[in-house]
């Protein structure tokens, strides 16, 4: 790459070198024609060129320099560059061993508001208790609607009880109970992270309350247990001793690290499964536009046939707006599902971490029975206060600006469809 | 509408355009073929005489209008609710190593937080002589390094251990991306807290709802873990965890905190809920792996593939993919057409980096016979990406994690592409 590069800029330098010598044979002939009576102006006057010719060699020689010091540099670069592509230059080594005078001391107290971690010997559990009776209160009103009454899991969210000997079966079911090694973990994680979508609004002794409840699910424990940081430690899961440290470089890596064969590795190839039999995949749309198309020929027309069943203009239309507004409310479905963790709506709903959303349109804010609202939402009860569509458009759109102090921790949707599309959904469940 | 090249047309668009035309033939570009030559040189396109928008219009830019179907995409079934949830990268629709930022993959636990990096402190407690506070603009007085890693989530290709399910290389693969992190060296911040005898472990801990935890040993921290404020070149995006996030190189994703506000420095690892509940691999006799970091040699075809399978026909056909290890980089990949009778060489293109994405050709006349596609890697300790049946003799079926075998598309006459397995 260097080379090449020299001897495109050789030429140009050469080049420059031949105009100088044009410039110096000029100059001598006129000297010697000093004979001739007109040798004298001619003379003066090739004095004049000569003196002009030495300017533009001066000019030159100053061209020279330039160009020979840019391809001093371009070379470097050159240089630089073949660093750069392999072995890859991942730049100048930064300083080793350097302590910087950056940042300030915590204060205990701030180490203390996020140093709630737990460790399976114990380090980290704050000093407190809870029993079982406690927990199924706690863990109804706060777990049960994901987790179901007893840690068996609705729909897709994670099974916490049961399982009890499938680890080695085709379908493991990997709970508390039959799968995490350490009970620490249950009260980390439920302290850091739970409720889902309300996390840390729990006490240390309500934590204690519902791991002393999972206990008591996964059979562990009787329902008179009192769980505390007495005797925490004392309390081994039963999967603890079946997990092992990574052991990859032990065989695996050895056996997959073997000459690979490149000619004549097998006689025959069978397809042995098609994901297109399971069909599981989301549909995309573009891919399925091109996989059409290069089903039908090649040519740039894409022909789509009148059929004899194909419904006049105007019922077409009518029946796009209808489909539109299915499709608005299965959309609101969709969008619900953000709400669904803390809110039910429909026949059968009970309150939850949220108060039920049937009717909502036309009735006062904070008047559903049974269920504890917040200050902010007495306050709007007793001024009457009445949630109608644009209302509850509003509150979706940014709750915490809309109603200051309210409960409810969702952070308002981004996308106004969808707030059009939750309204039409609620607005299904009128009553 | 009628000037939008095929194969581009929204599917509302298309709609509209056959209500137009009350359910009649529709034929784009029609009147045009009986001229002698393309329409689209023979007519004037509309680009080429009206003036565009200047240039305050995007002043953010995006891509083309016609490149709105490349995409993240979620797999709805696979997770109680959008919010802990993962979508996958698009890498069929991608190129080169780099991915753009708006197309990283997500797998968030507790959504994403929005954090205001005004209000944003990255704590460091624990078995240190000063615990100490950073705010962003400390942070900032650091020195700084630019590196390119890749970011797999130990959970991609998981979907694929009882084999072929997920039909498109974004399902099956794009639980990954890789960028340019600008970030400082995460020993520089250990070392002025000053690293206690006993110091052994880290725990990372995220700002967002769901308080991520990792255990991390102390030998990895002070290697080439790097606390990042960059990707590409800008601000981390919110999913990625602005406005800080670890970068752990080669190690499962999960590992690299988001939302990074604290770094606890211990004695013994934590066991939290995504080391020992989540992130531990099931194996077959009912025992489980725990602290599987590294993630194993890996790659993948991703043109052609079921979301892109070939247009064009016999001829001239170009096969590209993407590979990459998390323990090193990726000297070699090979490419079989015929299901692993014979295997070529593919070409490597672009920066080879430790710990990053590469990127392999391999081109070749196709004959329009029906293809079976497999990529194998090598990476540079000589490791050689196994057969999804030889990772499955080693670990069963119920791993979950960690699922690095070969993947396999079968080409149709058609240039059609699907997920299959083979013997």
């Amino acid at each position: 790459m260097s080379k090449s590069l020299s001897a495109f800029l050789i030429p140009a330098v050469g080049g420059a070198a031949l105009v100088l010598g044009v410039g110096y044979g000029l100059a001598t002939r006129s000297y010697r024609a000093s004979e001739a009576e007109v040798a004298l102006a001619q003379a003066s006057a090739a004095e004049e060129r000569a003196s002009a010719e030495a300017d533009k060699v001066a000019a030159l020689t100053i061209e020279v320099d330039k160009l020979t010091a840019a391809e001093t540099e371009l070379t470097l670069q050159i240089e630089g560059l073949k660093t750069a592509s392999a072995p890859a230059r991942l730049g100048d080594p930064l300083p080793e061993d350097e302590t910087f005078d950056l940042g300030r001391t915590a204060t205990i107290d701030e180490v203390a508001a996020w140093n709630i971690d737990v460790r399976p010997d114990g380090q980290g559990l704050p000093l407190g208790s809870g029993d079982v009776m406690t927990g199924e209160e706690l863990y109804t009103d706060n777990c049960a609607m994901c987790h179901g009454d007893f840690g068996e899991a609705i729909d897709r969210w994670p099974v916490l009880a049961g399982g009890n000997g499938t680890l080695a079966s085709e379908n493991p079911v990997k709970t508390i109970g039959s799968y995490w090694p350490y009970l620490s973990t249950v009260y980390d994680y439920v302290h850091r992270a739970m409720p889902f979508g309300n996390a840390q609004s729990l006490s240390g002794d309500d934590v204690y309350s519902i791991v002393a409840y999972l206990l008591y699910l996964n059979d562990l424990v009787d329902e008179d247990f009192e769980l505390s940081n007495e005797n925490f430690t004392g309390i081994q899961l039963p999967n603890e001793d079946n997990f092992f440290l990574d052991d990859r470089t032990e065989g695996e890596l050895a056996s997959f690290s073997a000459d690979a064969c490149m000619e004549n590795c097998k006689d025959t190839v069978e397809i042995t499964a098609r994901a297109a039999v399971i069909d599981v995949t989301p549909d995309d749309t573009a891919a399925r536009a091109r996989r059409e198309a290069a089903a039908t020929d090649s040519g740039d027309t894409v022909v789509v046939e009148a059929s004899a069943e194909t419904p006049a203009r105007e019922e077409t239309a009518a029946a796009i707006e209808e489909a539109d507004d299915v499709a608005l409310v299965a959309a609101g479905e969709t969008a619900f599902k953000k709400c669904k963790t803390c809110h039910q709506v429909g026949e059968g709903a009970k309150n939850r971490t949220g108060p039920v959303l049937n009717g909502i349109f036309g009735r006062v804010a904070g008047s559903v029975d049974g269920f504890r609202y917040s200050n902010p939402f007495k306050v709007l009860h007793d001024e009457g206060f009445t949630w109608t569509e644009e209302r509850v458009a509003e509150f979706l759109a940014q709750p915490k600006s809309y109603i200051k102090g309210t409960k409810m921790s969702f952070a308002g949707f981004d996308d106004e469809g969808d707030i059009e599309a939750v309204v039409a959904y609620l607005k299904a469940f009128d009553e | 509408m009628s000037k939008v090249p095929k194969g581009t047309t929204s599917r509302r668009g298309f709609l509209k355009t056959a209500i137009a035309a009350g359910g009649a033939t529709v034929a784009t570009a029609s009147t045009a073929r009986a001229a002698d030559g393309d329409p689209a040189i023979l007519e004037l396109q509309e680009w080429n005489q009206i003036l565009g928008d200047g240039v305050d219009a995007r002043p953010y830019g995006t891509p083309s209008q016609f490149e709105a179907h490349v995409k993240r995409r979620n797999v709805e079934w696979l997770t109680a609710d959008p919010i802990s949830s993962v979508n996958f990268t698009p890498l069929h629709e991608l190129d080169g190593i780099i991915t753009p930022n708006g197309l990283c993959f997500e797998r968030h636990h507790g959504g994403i937080a929005e954090i205001d990096p005004a209000v944003h402190r990255l704590m460091i407690n624990g078995l240190v002589e000063k615990e100490l506070v950073f705010t962003m603009q400390d942070l900032a007085r650091f020195p700084r390094d630019n590196r390119v890693y890749f970011l797999e989530c130990a959970a991609n290709s998981g979907m694929e251990w009882r084999g072929a399910q997920l039909n498109g290389c974004q399902f099956t693969h794009g639980m990954i991306h890789n960028v340019m992190y600008t970030g400082i060296p995460l020993r520089y911040i250990l070392e002025t807290a000053g690293l206690k005898p006993n110091a052994k472990w880290i725990l990372p801990e995220g700002a967002d709802a769901s308080g991520m935890t990792r255990s991390i040993p102390i030998e990895k921290a002070l290697d080439d873990c790097m606390v990042a404020f960059k990707m590409n070149g800008e601000a981390l995006r919110p999913e990625q965890g602005y406005p800080l996030r670890l970068v752990v190189p080669g190690w499962e994703g999960n590992m690299w905190v988001k939302w990074l506000r604290r770094i606890e420095v211990g004695d013994e690892p934590w066991h939290h809920r995504e080391e020992t509940s989540k992130y531990t691999d099931l194996l077959e006799n009912g025992n489980a792996r725990r602290f599987t970091w590294e993630m194993d040699a890996k790659s993948v075809i991703t043109n052609p593939s079921p979301q892109a399978p070939i247009l064009h026909g016999p001829g001239r056909t170009t096969i590209t993919g993407v590979a990459w290890s998390g323990r090193g980089s990726i000297p070699q990949v090979d490419v079989t057409i015929d299901g692993g009778k014979n295997w070529r060489k593919a070409r490597m293109s672009g920066p080879s980096f430790d710990k990053s994405m590469h990127r392999f050709y391999y081109e070749f006349d196709w004959d329009g016979t029906p293809l079976l596609l497999q990529s194998r890697a090598h990476d540079s300790t000589g490791y050689v990406q196994p057969t999804k049946n030889q990772l499955r003799d080693w670990r069963g079926l119920n791993s979950i994690y960690h699922n690095n075998g070969i993947q396999t598309w079968y080409v149709n006459e058609q240039g059609i592409a699907e997920n299959v397995e083979i013997s």
